[in-house]
């Protein structure tokens, strides 16, 4: 089954004529991602990478059937066109871009959460990002711009809040012999769509996934609220990693959420979270794959 | 990014928000020409970014005229935690009959600003929180609401002002969530908002930073920038757009992506080496950062080993390794380097760099455990 995108997924490319969303709009293509559409305002009518090229994002759903949105558009717009996917209904929208404002950011949130297309289940939009790399079920499609090659289809899901890093532990996984089911970058932003938390419930009811691969990094508390939800209902194996044992306090690193502020959102509180959950936690990267397989004994 | 206390007085200033009289002067001979337009006592406070200023001296109290200039003098030059002062702020004092707390924070597990008021004010709120909660109130304020008038009355109700003071405070509370949405603030206190003898109110200590992503909409704000506060080597990364933040150790780090840097920086550490530096060159990793980036980390004098390490994916190694032959010969670099690269063309960059000399380890555990080694000859 995977999670969030698969063989279903409609894909539209919001942003698809720019540098980014034609190079990994043809790499998405090439994967075997089921692409409809782009969207660039003012730019209805053309093609660009032999799909139909729309003004709107309603004019894309409407003409394509699209269920779901990529959106490689620059900082200064992209809380913008998500919230255009977001009223236009579509099911998901996945935000690549790095550097869209906070608050900027708040607003795209609660948009999704509270309005959301009727047809919708009550959670409204599901919105992936910002600043991530995206979402791959591995075999089936590719919504983002991690590298399809080193993904392998299988029954291991991941959640990362970076892109290199998974994509150096997604390779130790594959190089191992662990296929994924689906890999989610949520992103490294202080706010982003999904959480930890959301992306193990639904992991939880993928009868595709039978482990879980959390890596998280210094900065907020969603790696706690994590550990609090497996302890209390997630009842398959989790192994987890965190970035930033050496990070000082108060300075940003890359990530815009990656700071330990007040003392609070270091990766040894994280660490502790989690091993109080009974989560295993590598020391290193190359360690992950091991520890997966014995949790799975 | 952060501001001065003056600086945010003025931002506040123009949102509605009361604040002392007052100037900001570079030498004792300016604070005293600020002081004379003034009424007695006037405060001299240092003007740094790190918090800690009255402990350490940075704020100061003149009584009579004459008390300004030498007080200015001790404060001017005077480091505190790092940072020395360049600037003072002489404004006048305040009858002071109570300190409140008023804070505006983007809460990121709930995804609201929250509104955060203390009537225990004067002190960092974090010891508040952490002694005594319960005198702290907190409210999530929804996106599309805003700060409104109930909300601000409440808080305002719970630090039990005077009856005159509550319509001021809502007031204030307002202006200040104004200068937060308006400017794109990532923290905006008043602490203390004081009370005065006749029940009035007035910010005599302001602290807002802001959202680096939104500083592109907000030129003024990006103005208040000071770059004296800022680690030199960081500015200069800052102006050729690498993520760079120094460290104290001797393995200078070359990484694309933020969280497989901090990842490497931790296995360093894991073998028993300490990083120098965090450096994200980022996802495009063209030869010209990897140049750039060579050339900050080796302005460093710490630095004895540098240590690449990039899992390509769609990126170029061959490029990647394009750019190290490139700072070699434009840096004429004495330091040894430990490279791992992984990801397309990988094997055309081993042969790059194997003709120059430069070996490619496999992955980022040999290559980490091998730049300890290095560093600790």
């Amino acid at each position: 089954m995977s999670i969030l995108v698969d063989q279903n997924t409609r894909l539209i490319i919001q942003g698809i004529s720019g540098n980014e969303g034609q190079f990994h709009g043809g790499q998405m293509i090439a994967y075997g991602t089921n692409v409809v559409g782009g969207v660039v305002p003012g730019r209805g009518g053309e093609t660009c990478l032999d799909r139909p090229v729309f003004n709107t994002v309603l004019e894309a759903r409407e003409a394509t059937q699209a269920n779901a949105s990529v959106v490689y558009v620059p900082a200064a717009f992209a809380a913008d066109a998500a919230l255009e996917a977001i009223d236009a209904g579509l099911a998901l929208v996945v935000i690549i871009t790095e550097g869209i404002p906070t608050l900027d950011m708040m607003t795209v949130y609660w948009e999704a959460r509270h309005r959301g297309s009727a047809e919708l289940a009550a959670g409204g939009t599901v919105v992936i990002g910002p600043n991530c790399p995206g979402a791959i079920s591995p075999g089936k499609a590719k919504v983002g711009i991690m590298p399809g090659h080193i993904h392998r289809p299988g029954r291991i899901g991941v959640i990362s809040r970076s892109g290199t890093l998974t994509y150096e532990i997604v390779n130790e996984l594959t190089v191992n012999g662990l296929g994924q089911s689906t890999c989610i970058g949520i992103g490294g932003d202080p706010i982003v769509g999904t959480s930890f938390v959301d992306a193990l419930e639904r992991f939880a009811t993928d009868d595709e996934t039978d482990a879980v691969v959390l890596i998280g990094e210094i900065g907020g508390t969603d790696e706690e609220a994590a550990a609090d939800y497996i302890k209390s209902s997630f009842r398959k194996p989790v192994v987890g990693f965190i970035a930033g044992l050496t990070a000082p306090p108060g300075k940003r690193m890359g990530h815009a959420g990656a700071i330990i502020s007040g003392g609070k959102g270091t990766a040894a509180e994280k660490i502790a979270a989690l091993e109080s959950a009974g989560i295993p936690v590598a020391q290193r990267p190359d360690q992950i794959a091991g520890l997966v397989r014995e949790a799975l004994k | 990014m952060k501001i001065h206390e003056c600086q945010a007085k003025t931002i506040l200033g123009h949102f509605g928000v009361p604040t002392p009289k007052g100037h900001v002067a570079r030498t004792a001979d300016e604070a005293e020409k600020v002081a004379a337009d003034l009424t007695l006592p006037v405060a001299i406070k240092a003007q740094v970014h790190v918090g800690g200023r009255g402990k350490a001296g940075g704020i100061r109290l003149a009584r009579r005229l004459d008390e300004v200039a030498p007080l200015a003098r001790a404060i001017l030059g005077m480091n505190i935690k790092g940072s020395v002062v360049r600037q003072v702020l002489v404004e006048s004092g305040v009858d002071i009959r109570q300190e409140i707390y008023v804070g505006l924070i983007i809460d990121r597990a709930s995804k609201h600003v929250v509104l955060m008021v203390s009537a225990a004010g004067g002190v960092e709120i974090e010891e508040v929180a952490a002694q005594t909660p319960e005198k702290i109130l907190k409210v999530a304020l929804k996106r599309h609401l805003g700060l409104t008038d109930y909300v601000a009355r409440r808080a305002a109700y719970f630090l039990g002002l005077p009856p005159t003071a509550t319509r001021s405070f809502v007031t204030i509370a307002r202006g200040l969530y104004r200068a937060f949405v308006e400017l794109d603030g990532s923290l905006a206190e008043i602490n203390p908002l004081v009370v005065t003898g006749n029940g009035e109110l007035i910010a005599c200590d302001a602290k807002m930073n802001f959202d680096d992503n939104a500083l592109g909409r907000h030129c003024e704000v990006a103005e208040m920038r000071d770059e004296s506060e800022e680690e030199p080597l960081e500015t200069d990364a800052r102006h050729h757009k690498v993520s760079y933040v120094k460290l104290d150790g001797r393995i200078g780090c070359i990484v694309n992506g933020a969280g497989l840097a901090m990842a490497t920086m931790d296995v360093v550490k894991h073998f028993g080496g300490a990083p120098a530096n965090f450096l994200d060159i980022g996802g495009g990793a063209k030869a010209e950062q990897v140049v750039e980036a060579l050339r900050i980390i080796t302005a460093d004098p710490n630095v004895n080993t540098i240590l690449f390490n990039i899992f390509g994916g769609i990126v170029r190694c061959d490029r990647v390794a394009e750019g190290i032959l490139l700072a070699q010969k434009k840096l004429d670099l004495k330091i040894p380097i430990v490279i791992r690269l992984s990801g397309t063309n990988e094997e055309i960059a081993r042969e790059m760099l194997k003709d120059a000399g430069l070996i490619a380890m496999p992955t980022m555990s040999d290559a980490c455990k091998k730049a300890v080694e290095m560093s600790q000859q």
